[in-house]
């Protein structure tokens, strides 16, 4: 199938950028994604030109890595998936596509759809942990974790760090990667000792780092691959402010 | 020429090596570790957690990774597992049973000392990963949960649902980031190391480029710890990640360190068919889904009818009829390879004739699709993002596909290198896993490296060089390596000819995978090792990268992996020619058993390869590591 982009491409951060238009005639539905913009990019290349330059690694839908604006929506039409997972059998002949990085004021354009996402690491810096040394740790099964706990702080743990959350919201809040990680940890014993310290550094993180503030419009989890849920936010806040409360 | 490496296995009985050496091992007092710097590379499971391990201790330690976070290296895409001998399950499990059966796995080609301690060590990840909130699966009660894997008959596998991997990184991430924030970890995210520099024959630093800016940077540090994964990436269909290489070890390499087994890739039996040339990857479908699926290909050769049209006594269970004591969950080398001789033999299915089936019906028959779900519901999720196929309704289609890299650098006990300073450790190294890796014990020995081992033996050596003073990066070595790198770089931007490096990857890894894969052989291996040297001339004069140095440029990047991959992948053919035995992976169609089985040659070859690089990538020096079996006896590795 034919296939017209209308791609950003931007030559580094101080740089201006602007949509450039490419068509690829034969595209095949099997392909992914990533793998119709690397024929683009051969093309380009064997032409002498500059590829375009995007994020992604494992493209299993698991490292994070990958994200992009696909016709507006964060890792593009299909719900629950990564860039990477996503196939051209979602679009179709003659259809053109809108491609630009996520935008967000946190996360700097490096070079056409490629980002820096470092905020998010300082924000797992700021607390994002349990505060244990090698070697510490008491016999594993000496603490039992009732099976449906253990199986909410996955699904919170479930994050892939990729940034759609951000890059969804008006707001370009990290509030949900945020409390996913305050979630996990504090649903399990061994990380509830810290909770009121780690609520407290990683949301002051968050908004040091130029996040906006959560807004409860829940787009957010609409384009999260994982589809981690806006209640973790709800427990966020809640521990937020009984943190403030308890410690003043 | 033979040299005799050496091991330094400690003394004792194998059940009391570890503890001997940790009795009699040297330390360093905390006021003195502050003063010691320690670079380590890559921030998968063995470099996090070496790197967070070594801070928590009081050394200064620079981290780097090319990802943009270390968060994504590639252990977080391993599904299924980790093993441990915690004997939960009261099956009869202990670390003797799963050092034999680790050391059977291998076909008996590991150092017994080594593969005892990663069984020895494995019940402390368990903990450990537990304290840092790893969400392993639990049984109603509270306790952890187990399962099986292949190769072995007790449930030793701890896991969190299909991501284990992930979730043992990010773990082992925020252990890290605990000391960046400690500021005992500087984090070099973006950075990839592009030479190692030696100062009177020790490694005491790196030259790395930064991805975003295109500056080459000088690190110095006291030791050097090289966990920068498996190099299967060199087949391009593989999978590993797009990014994943081979460069670091292999400029190692070329520094003195020795590659040992290089030609022991292990080749997974469940991964997505190819479907296309235009192909990136091929995805892995965890192991554990050999737990509950049954593996078959159509009786008839000819049989074009649909998977569920295809009556009962018309499919061919062959690991069921093949190994009936194992059955589905044979080891993954013997899976592979009976896939192959199905797909060879015409039998195999999907429009490329490339597959097999993996068959769930009769499971979700007996416990119902609920069940089927929990256990593997994001893995079915995967195969119908990807195939646009529901695996409930049909059989998955799976393939096998280049995987785990068993070789590596060579390293002694200690997980020293033959370079002084430096060290190896997870799948960069060869330590453990013989000709074939168990599943589940990969994650484990990235771990353990990282965690439990390497901080003992890093300090042992780390004891004698408290005197030395921090690392003089203007030191006349650092400017000879970083003008080698600029130079290469400076040679890919101007060949401008007319392949891509991918182009060139693509080339190489057919090749190796045709000659120098599921099976090998001699006259196969001589071709591939002249093909390959025709193809390194053609990428030296045709290879095409834009842009500039001073710059992001993936094409760069990719330039000086596929750079790499074009002399280790001689060394693989090298490898695979000289061993003439077939022993797990490493299958040479000359020697097997009238059963098509792997016959393996212990009178002759029962010795790790370890290459020293000879300044041409043709002509590499052998130097053997004899293995010697004190408390077990290699026997004939049979799963029927």
């Amino acid at each position: 199938m034919k296939i017209h982009l209308k791609i950003w491409r931007q030559k580094d951060s101080q740089s201006k950028g602007e949509f450039k238009d490419y068509t690829l005639d034969d595209v095949h539905q099997e392909l992914s994604f990533l793998e119709m913009l690397d024929t683009l990019n051969l093309k380009l290349v064997k032409k002498g030109e500059y590829p375009v330059e995007f994020d992604h690694d494992c493209r299993e839908g698991i490292c994070g890595q990958c994200g992009m604006m696909i016709n507006g929506i964060a890792h593009g039409p299909l719900k629950n998936t990564t860039t990477c997972q996503l196939h051209m059998r979602s679009f179709k002949d003659g259809d053109t596509i809108y491609i630009e990085p996520f935008k967000a004021a946190a996360f700097p354009v490096v070079r056409d759809l490629k980002v820096n996402r470092s905020s998010l690491d300082h924000i797992i810096t700021s607390g994002g942990y349990v505060s244990v040394d090698t070697g510490q740790a008491p016999e594993a099964n000496s603490i039992p974790i009732a099976h449906e706990e253990a199986e909410a702080a996955f699904d919170a743990a479930a994050c892939i760090g990729c940034g759609a959350c951000v890059a969804s919201c008006k707001n370009a809040s990290a509030a949900l990667f945020t409390s996913a990680k305050i979630t996990q940890l504090e649903l399990l014993p061994q990380g509830q000792t810290e909770t009121s310290k780690r609520v407290i550094s990683m949301v002051k993180q968050m908004e040091e780092e130029g996040f906006g503030h959560c807004t409860n419009t829940e787009a957010c989890q609409v384009e999260c691959p994982e589809d981690i849920s806006v209640l973790n936010i709800a427990r966020m806040n809640y521990e937020y402010n009984k943190a403030k409360i308890l410690n003043k | 020429m033979e040299n005799v490496l050496k091991s330094e296995i400690p003394e004792g009985p194998l059940s009391e090596k570890w503890s001997n050496y940790k009795k009699t091992a040297k330390l360093v007092s905390p006021n003195n570790r502050k003063k010691l710097e320690v670079i380590v590379v890559g921030t998968g499971l063995a470099g996090a957690s070496a790197a967070a391990s070594l801070a928590e201790m009081g050394y200064n330690v620079k981290s780097f990774c090319f990802q943009d976070s270390p968060r994504r290296a590639h252990s977080v895409a391993a599904q299924g597992g980790v093993n441990a001998a915690k004997n939960y399950k009261n099956d009869g499990d202990s670390v003797y049973r799963m050092f034999y059966d680790t050391l059977k796995g291998g076909d008996f080609r590991s150092r017994e000392a080594n593969t005892y301690r990663l069984a020895e060590c494995s019940a402390n990840l368990i903990d450990q990963a537990t304290a840092q909130g790893v969400p392993f699966g639990r049984e109603y009660g509270g306790y952890l949960r187990n399962r099986s894997f292949g190769g072995v008959q007790v449930s030793r596998t701890f896991y969190a649902r299909g991501q284990t991997g992930q979730q043992l990184l990010l773990g082992s991430y925020q252990a890290l980031m605990r000391q960046v924030n400690t500021g005992k970890v500087s984090l070099y995210a973006r950075h990839e190391m592009l030479d190692l520099v030696l100062i009177e024959g020790k490694a005491k630093g790196i030259i790395a480029r930064n991805l975003d800016t295109g500056k080459v940077e000088r690190h110095g540090a006291h030791a050097v710890v090289l966990a920068t994964g498996g190099y299967g990436k060199i087949y391009y269909l593989s999978t590993l990640a797009m990014g994943c290489n081979a460069s670091a070890i292999w400029r190692a390499h070329k520094k003195g360190a020795f590659m040992a087994n290089p030609s022991w890739t292990q080749i997974h039996p469940t991964c997505l068919p190819q479907s296309g040339e235009y192909q990136s990857k091929l995805t892995l479908m965890s192991e554990s889904l050999r737990n509950d699926g049954r593996i078959w290909v159509p009786k008839d050769k000819n049989d074009t009818r649909k998977a569920n049209d295809i009556p009962e006594e018309e499919r061919d269970y062959y690991l069921e009829r093949k190994y009936p004591a194992f059955g589905n969950l044979a080891p993954r080398d013997i899976a592979s390879r009976s896939a192959k001789e199905q797909i060879d033999a015409g039998k195999g299915i999907g429009a490329l004739k490339n597959a097999v089936y993996l068959d769930f019906s009769k499971a979700i028959k007996e416990y119902g699709k609920d069940i089927i779900k929990e256990r593997y519901g994001n893995l079915f999720n995967m195969y119908k993002k990807i195939t646009g196929i529901d695996a409930y309704l049909e059989p998955m289609k799976i393939s096998p596909a280049a995987h785990f890299s068993m070789g590596g650098l060579w390293v002694d006990y200690e997980l020293k290198t033959t370079i002084p300073g430096l060290f190896a450790i997870g799948e960069a190294n060869f330590s453990d896993h013989g000709a074939n890796r168990l599943g589940a014990n990969s994650l484990l020995q990235a771990c353990v490296d990282g965690y439990f081992v390497l901080p003992y033996t890093l300090q042992n050596f780390l004891a004698d060089e408290i005197k030395q003073p921090k690392t003089d990066i203007n030191h006349p070595e650092f400017d000879k390596a970083e003008q080698a790198v600029k130079k290469q770089i400076e040679g890919f931007l101007t060949t401008k000819g007319t392949k891509t490096a991918e182009e060139f990857n693509k080339l190489l890894g057919s090749e190796l995978y045709d000659k120098c894969g599921l099976s090998r052989s001699k006259e196969g291996l001589e071709q591939a090792i002249k093909n390959i040297q025709d193809l390194r001339k053609a990428f030296k004069t045709d290879l095409i990268v834009p842009g500039e140095a001073s710059e992001v440029n993936s094409e760069l990047e990719k330039a000086g992996r596929v750079a790499d991959y074009m002399e280790l992948a001689e060394l693989m053919c090298i490898d695979a020619l000289q061993r003439e035995e077939s022993c797990g992976a490493h299958f040479r169609t000359e020697y097997q058993t009238a059963e098509s089985e792997a016959k393996r040659d212990d009178t002759n070859f029962c010795y790790s390869s370890a290459w020293e690089w000879n300044n041409n990538p043709s002509n590499p020096i052998l130097n053997k590591e004899k293995l010697i079996f004190e408390t077990v006896t290699p026997s004939v590795r049979s799963y029927k």
